[in-house]
């Protein structure tokens, strides 16, 4: 056993290797079933049938307004909560954890089935009797499907920097306490925010139990009514999905990892001049 | 023999602070700023659950009642409730068995530096590839006419779907799961298996263990807080899909979730209190297996500090 003697890992490449076909064997797959849509050979004629398509580009649209709109809500509700109860409320961290750790025993479908009873017609607060009521409960419960990853990227960022001594410095030089969130701490946390917001644009986008129970035209209901209608399409839809989703998760890690402060690009504009023409 | 270190490092970690002293004089003004998120909270989680919860305990009259529970025990749902336990509980079993043993291969395996990052990357994605791209990605690859389907058939002579497999069964749905609980599981479980340190495995080492000895008298009693909380949070991860296997099976597997949907999308709920009860239900479930999980999880990250 001790001798420092490498022998092949045979084991271990085995099952890399086992486990990577599994998961590039589906894949493979979906695509290479995406382009038999024209019979005999090989085309896109899948993809362009699925963005010629107006619902495609209607619902791709909802989501996206509804994402943002989840995003921009989520980091209203987050980042203020995040930098208060770390500067003043430091006892009430558990307890602000826990309800942002919630969603994640609550399923989505329970979580609507509570808003369309609670939020119904004969409530006192019908959101789900107008079609902008029902808008802004999808989003809401978008926000809540996302907060436990929103909460803890931006609790992470907070904790990379010296809150304390920020606020402290900035009251000192006049700024008031709105001033200082959206002046100070929002620049410094804000790769935070951004992997924070990555995360839950992947979460809401394709979203199906929300979207479909309150009955509006996204993206995820959409997908389904496709998978039932077509063939080719599908898989399409699938590819696309997953190097959207792919797209999100490199994003988000890129920004999760960044220090606060660094350049977003740093190579973009290089240090020597050699591009700027004479 | 070998033994693994004592938990005397661990107690002192494990004591929780108390909300309690001076908690009132702490708070003063200052709760203001904590007034939208508790509001938004209150509003879009705590507000609807709770109407859930208490319907679930009263009758149509609104007086209080066990009776929705004990509705729960038709048929029907009791076997909506088995099939999507046993659904979970295999699809967890299978994540957690390969996501530990490729979680070994790749980071404990001695392959090159690049695989670790590549799979982590890649878990990352794969395990928010969840939904109906996923089932649709299965069912170009291993439905009637899908790719896997159709090699085994046209150049191996094997019919897949003749020897009983069914990508719209209890097995197929399994396998469709596990594309989301391995990466998971490899996720959750690297830094327990980063916690193992060289410095036991020489120890044991030295003190004349072999490899098997290591891992059964070292390494796996000190992973099997990690991994049996992973197991559960794999299990409440299966045990509240329902895009996957809407968009695999449409409405004809009914695990609890899709019987949940049918009921208030079909705008028919002749006893919503009935829903509220299979509701809690679900949340109850996933509760107590997420529960164990941190509870497992503190155990376990005494390892690693």
């Amino acid at each position: 056993m001790a001798e420092v003697k490498k022998t092949f890992p045979i084991v271990s490449t085995l099952i890399v290797v086992l486990t990577a076909s599994f998961f590039l064997i589906p894949l493979y797959a979906t695509f290479q079933f995406s382009l038999q849509m024209v019979r005999g050979e090989w085309s896109f004629a899948s993809y362009r049938s699925v963005i010629q398509s107006d619902v495609f580009l209607a619902t791709i649209q909802f989501s996206t307004i509804a994402s943002l709109a989840a995003i921009l809500l989520g980091a209203a509700v987050v980042v203020p909560t995040a930098y208060w109860v770390r500067l003043k409320l430091p006892r009430l961290r558990p307890v602000v954890e826990f309800v942002s750790l919630m969603p994640l025993i609550i399923p989505p479908v329970v979580l609507v089935f509570g808003y369309i009873r609670l939020y119904g017609s004969d409530s006192f607060l019908p959101l789900t009797m107008t079609s902008q009521g029902t808008n802004v409960l999808l989003v809401a419960g978008y926000v809540v499907l996302s907060l436990p990853y929103m909460y803890r990227s931006v609790d992470n960022g907070m904790a990379a920097i010296d809150i304390k001594t920020l606020t402290e410095a900035a009251e000192s030089l006049g700024a008031s306490r709105l001033r200082t969130i959206t002046g100070v701490i929002f620049p410094n946390v804000r790769s935070a925010i951004v992997s924070g917001a990555f995360l839950t644009f992947s979460i809401s986008f394709g979203e199906f139990v929300l979207a479909s129970l309150l009955n509006r035209p996204a993206f995820g209901p959409y997908l389904v009514q496709i998978g039932q209608d077509r063939a080719y399409e599908p898989a399409a839809l699938a590819i696309m999905s997953f190097a959207l989703i792919w797209a999100c998760m490199v994003l988000m890690q890129v920004f999760a990892s960044r220090k606060p402060g660094r350049k977003l690009v740093p190579r973009l504009v290089p240090k020597s001049a050699r591009i700027v023409t004479p | 023999m070998t033994t693994a270190p004592t938990a005397h490092e661990a107690t002192d970690h494990s004591a929780s602070r108390s909300l309690v002293p001076g908690f009132a004089s702490g708070l003063r003004g200052n709760w203001i700023g904590l007034v939208p998120f508790f509001g938004f909270s209150l509003l879009f989680l705590v507000l609807p659950i709770l109407y859930l919860v208490t319907g679930a305990f009263q009758n149509a009259e609104g007086s209080f009642t066990l009776d929705n529970f004990a509705q729960l025990a038709t048929p029907n749902i009791m076997a909506a409730y088995s099939l999507s336990i046993r659904l979970s509980l295999f699809s967890a079993l299978l994540g957690t068995a390969t996501g530990v043993l490729l979680g070994y291969a790749v980071i404990l395996g001695g392959l090159p530096s690049w695989v670790r990052p590549v799979f982590m990357t890649f878990s990352g994605v794969a395990s928010n590839f969840a939904g109906i791209p996923l089932a649709f990605a299965f069912i170009a690859t291993l439905g009637r006419i899908g790719l896997v389907t159709v090699v085994l058939r046209d150049v191996f002579g094997f019919n897949l779907y003749g020897a009983g497999f069914n990508l719209f069964s209890f097995w197929g749905v399994a396998l469709t799961y596990l594309y989301f609980q391995m990466p998971l599981m490899l996720l959750i479980v690297a830094p327990a298996l980063d916690g193992l340190k060289n410095e036991w495995r020489e120890a044991a080492e030295i003190l004349g263990a072999n490899r098997r000895q290591y891992w059964r008298m070292v390494a796996l009693p000190v992973l099997t807080p990690s991994i049996l909380g992973c197991f559960l949070l794999l299990f409440a991860n299966a045990f509240g899909t329902l895009a996957t296997v809407y968009a695999l099976t449409g409405s004809r597997f009914a695990v609890v979730p899709i019987v949940l949907f049918q009921q208030i999308q079909g705008n028919v709920l002749y006893n919503p209190n009935l829903g509220y009860a299979l509701a809690v239900g679900m949340v109850v479930i996933m509760a107590v297996s997420n529960t164990i999980y941190l509870v497992l999880r503190t155990r376990a990250e005494r390892w690693q500090k």
